[in-house]
């Protein structure tokens, strides 16, 4: 087998671990502010994981910058996205679970 | 290899439905989404590495860029009530 591949299987599996906890994450926090935190930070790397595993697969071509730039327009992109989010719901008015309180 | 990997983040876009469907205030909803369409974009590129096409990578760089605008559109207006 070659080593290229065995690096991109390791970089895959990385990537969908994260990916997936994210996504349990966003499920199980009980409020929105904490939702926010799988959805802004491992999300984004489990992502970035999983484009960097396809970069070193296919080598440096044409394919590969493509990639680099979804990497980078993700890395800007998603956590912009998540504090836009948190300033409007800041804005109006929702409030952090504390705790005792019923999840939400 | 690549299949595995889609089918993963296929079961991680169903997982973050659930809190899409389910969120209790428009903001849980939004972010859902957003999470969803950031997934969207992996899946494409690697849909395109599995049939060896690398014309899907175009597509999932403009879905990026749609799903950024779409998120911060649906918070503007719901901010204020209209997009001007």
């Amino acid at each position: 087998m070659d080593v290229r591949t065995v690096i991109t299987g390791i970089f895959l599996s990385i990537g969908c671990f994260f990916v997936l906890v994210a996504a349990v994450g966003v499920v199980r926090f009980p409020d929105f502010y904490s939702r926010m935190h799988p959805a802004g930070k491992a999300d984004t790397l489990g992502q970035t994981m999983i484009l960097i595993g396809l970069v070193i697969y296919e080598g440096f071509s044409f394919v590969s910058i493509k990639l680099l730039l979804i990497i980078l327009f993700i890395f800007i992109a998603n956590p912009t996205a998540t504090h836009a989010v948190a300033k409007a719901a800041y804005l109006a008015g929702v409030k952090p679970w504390q705790k005792g309180d019923k999840t939400r | 290899m690549f299949s595995t990997a889609a089918v993963l983040v296929l079961i991680a876009v169903l997982i973050v439905l659930y809190r899409a469907v389910k969120g209790p205030r428009i903001y849980d909803r939004v972010l859902a989404v957003n999470v969803m369409g950031t997934k969207t974009v992996v899946l494409l590129a690697l849909i395109g590495f599995i049939y060896n096409r690398p014309h899907f990578l175009d597509i999932a760089l403009v879905y990026a860029l749609i799903n950024f605008i779409a998120t911060i559109a649906i918070l503007k207006y719901k901010e204020t009530g209209s997009l001007q």
